[in-house]
């Protein structure tokens, strides 16, 4: 067959023109360094944004600054040693919150209601409502989940500028990012693993459980540190939930300040701009470091 | 037909997805002990008409079937418990499909979800259903590695093994080799014959040397013109590919179409 359609043109076919081969190939050059030059300038502008905060801020940065606790005045005095403290009390709370509802609302669009697509009744019409819910919230600007974490915790329950009043209004904004990673994570778990286990006499739940679950939770993990990103670096919310006490909460119900709300702080109300940039550069590294947690458990699970 | 006893009965079954009919009017007898493959061309219901038997066709939404399936006499329609009629009905697929866990929880893994707890028992369980798999000797090195590290053959053999270690009574293939290779292919197919001692199999295949070598009995379905899977010819595998009844069980069999 092959040597066929090397055999030159017959009478009968004229022979097709196609375009030059120096031509193809100057297309070929032209086109990569296009692209080239898009995703090196994009690289290039990160860096820069980056680069700047570190070199504004790296001077700022030493043991104290870790271990003090900011001093307030217009000079921004101290370190921020109670706003990490803050941060990590409001991460773990959100995600406490968050996790299982999160986990649990998708398990339940997914394994539970995944046929009612398309059906009519009240009850997939609900839950259509519901997924296009989680869909529209994930696209929602942050300040409305601070204000609507305002009018509900602070105000209406009473809970004030607090812990406990930024940590639910934080679950509020990362839920949609659990579930819409957790159901993309079930949705990738192979329909087999399913069967395999129904075919075993064994109940949904204990499919959902046994298999499904663990073969998700990679995806699921990743959602969720992923969310912790979007908590350290959260501002919107927290200025209308948790207050800007600058101490260490000690309990729910007391206000506090988490590092991002401290650079908002420190570049409104004082003209410690290095301090704002050293505070900018701690926030940048952790969430390096979140990054590169994401990036070692997809990798490490992900291999098998 | 022959005096082997029934195990399986369908009494004018059929199925529908939606408004296509699947499977019309079937009455077939699936002797105990005995390996009956299901044959037919691509689309003549013959997964369909297997997965019936273990009511898998009911995960698929808008699912109605007519008349009655009796497994020993008793109905497994209706309000039958799906749970309980699996682990008396187990499945091996098409595609292996083990467990991303060690090969020691793919095959505990039945036991476990019917309330096995105790180690010693478990441990027991894994090696009978892999001896029973004939797949002992090549995990029993390392039974924590995952069953994913397996090659095909081995894998099926796996799944074989976990169908086997809740105590089934009725086995279905669907098509179990034909992800496989020649010589893993054969090792199923003495495997299936040793298992036929204890167990009454179910196949699906295409391959009809297959049915032909392993098969006691054989089933072949066709499609009519609106697509709905009905049985043609249904007996003895010796007779039905020998002597076939009907010229397009024949015609089947000898290759001229399907």
């Amino acid at each position: 067959m092959s040597h066929q359609l090397h055999a030159g043109p017959t009478e009968a076919s004229p022979r097709v023109r196609f375009s030059p081969l120096a031509r193809r190939h100057l297309i070929q050059k032209v086109a990569f360094a296009l692209l080239w030059l898009a995703g090196g300038s994009a690289v290039a502008a990160l860096l820069a944004v980056v680069g700047y905060v570190l070199v504004q801020g790296i001077g700022a940065i030493n043991v104290d600054f870790f271990l003090s606790p900011p001093r307030g005045g217009l000079a921004g005095e101290g370190g921020i040693s109670t706003t990490i403290i803050t941060t990590v009390y409001l991460v773990l709370l959100t995600l406490c919150v968050a996790t299982p509802l999160g986990v649990g609302a998708g398990v339940f669009l997914v394994e539970y209601t995944g046929e009612m697509q398309g059906q009519s009744g009240l009850i997939p019409r609900l839950v259509a409502l519901a997924r296009f819910g989680v869909e529209t919230l994930a696209g929602v600007p942050s300040i409305i989940f601070g204000l609507f974490g305002y009018a509900l915790f602070v105000s209406a329950l009473g809970f004030g500028f607090s812990l406990l009043s930024a940590g639910l209004a934080g679950a509020c904004l990362i839920l949609p990012v659990v579930i819409r990673t957790t159901e993309e994570a079930l949705l990738a778990v192979p329909r087999s693993y399913r069967e395999a286990s129904l075919a075993l006499g064994t109940t949904q739940w204990q499919t959902v459980s046994g298999v499904v679950l663990p073969a998700a939770l990679p995806g699921i993990m990743t959602g969720v540190v992923l969310s912790v990103g979007r908590i350290v670096s959260e501002t919107a919310v927290f200025y209308v939930t948790l207050g800007g006490s600058s101490r260490a909460p000690t309990s729910l119900f007391h206000s506090g300040r988490t590092m991002a709300l401290h650079v908002f702080y420190l570049a409104t109300e004082t003209n410690a701009f290095q301090k704002a940039m050293a505070t900018g550069t701690v926030l940048i590294v952790s969430i390096m470091l979140i990054n590169a947690v994401i990036n070692y458990l997809t990798g490490r699970f992900t291999v098998r | 037909m022959s005096n082997d006893a029934k195990r399986i009965e369908t009494i004018n079954y059929s199925l529908y997805y939606g408004g296509f009919q699947a499977l019309r009017d079937l009455s077939i007898q699936i002797h105990a002990n005995k390996i009956t493959a299901i044959v037919g061309p691509s689309g003549c219901g013959k997964s369909t008409l297997l997965r019936s038997f273990n009511r898998m066709n009911e995960l698929i939404p808008g699912v109605r079937t007519e008349g009655e399936i009796l497994l020993d006499g008793q109905s497994i329609l209706g309000d039958t418990d799906v749970v309980e009629l699996r682990r008396r009905v187990g499945m091996v697929f098409q595609k292996p499909n083990p467990f991303p866990k060690s090969v020691f929880d793919n095959v505990a893994y039945g036991p476990r979800a019917h309330g096995l707890r105790r180690k010693e028992r478990l441990s027991d369980i894994v090696e009978r259903s892999l001896k029973a798999a004939a797949l002992w000797d090549e995990v029993a090195d390392d039974l924590y590695r995952s069953g994913l590290a397996l090659s095909g053959g081995q894998q099926q053999r796996l799944c074989i093994a976990r169908a086997l270690a809740v105590e089934p009574e009725v086995i279905l293939m669907d098509e179990p080799c034909s992800a496989l290779d020649p010589v893993a292919t054969l090792r199923i197919e003495d495997l299936m014959r040793d298992l036929a001692k204890e167990y009454t199999i179910i196949i699906v295949t295409h391959n009809m040397q297959q049915a032909a070598r392993v098969s006691d009995y054989a089933i072949f379905l066709m499609m009519e013109e609106d697509r709905a899977g009905t049985m043609v010819e249904h007996g003895p595998t010796s007779e039905l590919f020998t002597n076939p009844k009907d010229k397009r069980t024949e015609d089947y069999i000898t290759g001229r179409f399907g």
